[in-house]
């Protein structure tokens, strides 16, 4: 028995099992996480992962598309999924007596996804459909343009959702030889949290996936992205009335020792927020430095930050709504203003306790759900490879200071490490510029 | 292999809720849960776009936005100083007959939100500067609508299903209308907001009683002698003809579908099996018979579900589908013939049986959270289903048949006699 109360196991073929018992409400959650993702992509394949995720709702020969849905929603239980750049995820909330449904379904599709020729065929329009939709949303676009601006070497110059020319040509065999490389029980993680007696939990485990066998060692990923030297800048012309700016920063990778340092610092300029997916809760952003510069002062519409935890370091986003009557170099220049002031040291200790505090908050909110709480573990154990990550969390925030935040803020915020992008309407009453 | 204590926090029922009434009307309803160091707040205020005229539609949600700028005591850097300082949050919004507020904090920063809770609601300041500032806000958002193509399919659809009805109206409003709306419209919108038919939820890790005796101190006093009652939503007629329009918007790669009718108010005697029968049509597993002629089967799209709204007045049951341009005609043809199917056959009895498990299920599910119960409880008491409500539903739920679900079904949907919005590139 681990910390918190977290039973941690290593089956025999190599498949990392964590299971936690809560009984505050008669639910409990499986989910099961593999190492793969965009990040493991290559060009002629780029979306293979995020497919594959679909593919894995059509059936086994046990459970026949069609009837999996049937028996998760039988028992008023739902379940989803998740393709990220650097790790897939299932999961199954359900009423504790029924969750060994959950076990049974993700056991038997780690091996047994039949990738049935004609189901390939009529989801690669459900696929396409997909991207075709994000493609309607100016913000998905402007992501898109500034991503691959940023990285020019390293995978997550990609969209997960992959690129269009890749999902009309890939083959039903390059989908499935993804699957059979990644899906192995020594590239997975397996999280049952919940109202349960864990060492009965760890039995039904067991029964199900030891016959699993392992697979051979996942490669690694050694495509990392060379320094950049100089400001990069993207802009896209297109229908529209309203205008956005994209300040994206090289930030920093989950086990940077900085990187909780820079989570402050994001508290701090753009409001805090939460990195786990599963959460329902937060506070505002009326207060941050950048909501004053920019929605104050009716520059923008709106404003936000962006931090995500990888493997590799990706990127710090500060995504910016421009206001009509306004443009995207008066709101660009007020933001730099603002992260200049960061990257200057100009932070009180004021504010640095007022992040301290709400990331306290912020994290009591997350740790409250089951599901929430089997997002954190399967999170941490695959991005960490220790999920004690998770249960350190406010310890590691907590011990950042002043200095460090200063120091992360002056790393960080250099326009060597920044590319900028402009979604210009061209429908607008203004050029927007 | 679940756990033996299965039923240490069963269902809400009126053994563990605490229901208070205070003396202005106010009713409060709180719920222990002591597992996690933190608070949901809900509360149900009535008022909103139902009560605006034509001119200014939107001055409910524009009113709504203006609450949290400012008060007698803080000025809006100050209210949000407080609430982010904490970790906490408070939002408001305006619907068509209420005003809803949520809020989360820890337990210890109750009283602190619910101080500024009854700020905002008794003697916000409308500062003049702040009004131009959300109008700014609100004009944004309303171009970034016109570009949207849900919200464009959504926005005509309402208007198509609700010809002369309230509930044609956007509530955020138009351009035209929002520009209309002046410092005195808002101030003047006001004096909806009072204490009676106020309804205040709180769950979470504080003593019931407790948690009543803090609403009491913080809004106990609160009166509004002019305060008008509840706006309700005129009758609505059915939809005898296809009704059908079609918004271009340039430059998008996906059409976006909404069709349906009127559906019924949460009190309608056959509002649970129009409920059951939805969740068959375009839920059920991955989006019910829908998601799989539409989803599974032909691959015409990434979503395509339907849903019931079921609140305090007949809102919308449709259907709602993203696709390629150039297969909406075979989307809308498929989406007709599931609701003529639905319409004229019963459910199988494996349908029926399956979707009772469904709602039974659910019930479990749904009080994971705070916010799950703290929702439950504000329906119960808002619809007055009674505080047992939950305890029987699902002996309600197993009275369901078959016809029932059908005899629904017929009274709000056609194959023939529709709304249908699409937009989408030309």
């Amino acid at each position: 028995m681990g910390t918190n109360g977290v039973l941690k196991t290593k089956l025999k073929n190599g498949l990392t099992v964590l299971i936690k018992e809560v009984h505050n409400a008669p639910v409990a959650t499986f989910w099961m996480w593999y190492r793969v993702g965009s990040r493991n992509e290559i060009p002629g394949l780029t979306g293979v992962s995020h497919w594959v995720e679909h593919m894995q709702f059509k059936g086994t020969p046990k459970y026949p598309s069609g009837v999996l849905d049937k028996m998760i929603s039988r028992e008023g239980g739902l379940w989803n999924a998740f393709t990220f750049i650097d790790w897939t995820t299932y999961y199954e909330v359900m009423p504790a007596n029924k969750i060994e449904l959950g076990i049974d379904l993700e056991a038997d599709r780690m091996l047994n996804s039949a990738f049935d020729p004609e189901e390939v065929a009529s989801e690669r329009t459900v696929i396409i459909s997909e991207r075709s939709g994000s493609e309607n949303s100016p913000v998905w676009l402007l992501y898109e343009e500034v991503l691959g601006a940023a990285f020019r070497v390293h995978p997550y110059r990609t969209e997960v959702l992959g690129e269009m020319i890749d999902l009309k040509t890939m083959t039903r065999d390059d989908l499935y030889h993804h699957y059979q490389r990644y899906y192995v029980p020594n590239n997975a993680t397996a999280v049952l949290v919940g109202d349960v007696d864990a060492g009965q939990a760890l039995k039904a485990i067991e029964e199900r996936f030891e016959s699993i066998p392992q697979g051979e060692d996942i490669p690694e990923v050694v495509r990392p992205e060379p320094p950049q030297y100089g400001e990069r800048r993207v802009r896209l012309n297109r229908e529209g009335q309203t205008a956005y700016v994209l300040a994206a920063y090289h930030g920093y990778e989950i086990k940077h020792p900085d990187f909780f340092a820079l989570a402050v610092a994001d508290s701090i300029l753009a409001g805090a927020t939460s990195i786990n997916l599963m959460s329902t809760s937060g506070t505002s952003n009326h207060t941050s430095r950048l909501y004053k510069a920019l929605v104050e002062t009716e520059l923008a519409a709106g404003v936000s930050g962006g931090m995500t935890a990888t493997i590799d370091p990706y990127l710090y986003t500060i995504l910016a709504t421009v206001r009509d009557g306004h443009t995207c170099q008066e709101v660009e220049d007020a933001l730099h203003a603002e992260t200049n002031r960061m990257a200057q040291g100009d932070i009180s200790k004021q504010e640095f306790e007022k992040a301290r505090k709400q990331a306290k908050a912020l994290f009591a909110y997350d740790s409250e759900s089951v599901s929430s709480q089997g997002f954190w573990l399967g999170f941490a154990e695959t991005l960490v490879g220790d999920y004690e990550w998770f249960d350190t969390f406010l310890d590691k925030l907590m011990a950042v200071t002043l200095d460090d935040v200063k120091r992360a803020s002056a790393d960080v915020f250099q326009p060597n490490r920044r590319t900028v992008g402009w979604y210009v309407p061209t429908g607008g009453s203004q050029e927007g510029e | 292999m679940a756990s033996q204590n299965i039923h240490i926090h069963a269902i809400p029922g009126p053994d563990d809720i605490h229901r208070t009434e205070l003396k202005n009307g106010i009713v409060v309803l709180s719920r222990e849960n002591f597992t996690s160091p933190s608070v949901v707040m809900e509360v149900r205020i009535p008022g909103g776009a139902l009560q605006e005229p034509p001119e200014k539609t939107g001055l409910a949600n524009f009113h709504s936005d203006m609450l949290m700028r400012g008060t007698q005591t803080h000025t809006f850097d100050q209210l949000f100083e407080e609430i982010e300082s904490i970790g906490a949050n408070l939002d408001i919004s305006s619907g068509g007959h209420t005003y809803t507020v949520g809020s989360k904090s820890l337990a210890e920063d109750l009283p602190t939100m619910l101080r500024l809770l009854a700020e905002v609601l008794r003697e916000p300041t409308f500062p003049a500067d702040h009004i131009e500032k959300v109008r700014g806000e609100i004009m944004t958002s309303l171009q970034m609508r016109a570009h949207d193509t849900r919200r464009m399919a959504t926005l005509t659809f309402n208007e198509l299903a609700y010809p002369d009805h309230p509930y044609s109206k956007s509530v955020t409003g138009y351009l035209e209308t929002v520009e209309n709306i002046t410092r005195d419209d808002i101030v003047e919108f006001q004096n909806n907001l009072g204490p009676r038919g106020t309804i205040v939820v709180v769950v979470g890790a504080i003593k019931a009683e407790e948690a009543a005796s803090m609403v009491e101190k913080a809004l106990g006093d609160w009166e509004n002698p002019a305060q008008p009652p509840r706006p309700e939503a005129p009758p609505v007629s059915r939809i005898t003809e296809v009704c059908r329009e079609f918004v271009p918007i340039p430059g998008k790669t996906q059409a976006d579908i909404v069709m349906g009718y009127p559906g019924p108010a949460r009190s309608a005697p056959d509002f649970k099996a129009a409920q059951m029968a939805n969740n068959i049509l375009g839920r059920f597993g991955l989006m019910g018979r829908l998601g799989e002629a539409v989803r599974q089967k032909q691959g015409l799209a990434y979503y395509s579900y339907s849903q019931i709204d079921g609140s305090l007045g007949p809102g919308p049951w449709k259907i709602v589908a993203g696709v390629d341009p150039a297969n909406v005609e075979r989307a809308i043809e498929t989406i007709r013939q599931e609701v003529g199917r639905i319409v004229k056959e019963p459910v199988t009895v494996e349908e029926l049986s399956d979707n009772k498990s469904y709602f039974k299920g659910q019930l479990v599910i749904g009080m994971e959270t705070n916010e799950g119960v703290a929702g439950s409880i504000m329906n119960m008491e808002l619809h007055q289903l009674g505080l047992d409500y939950l305890r029987q539903y699902p002996a309600m739920i197993d009275a369901m048949t078959a016809d029932d679900l059908q005899a629904a079904a017929a009274h709000y949907l056609d194959p023939d006699a529709y709304a249908l919005a699409v937009a989408g590139p030309e």
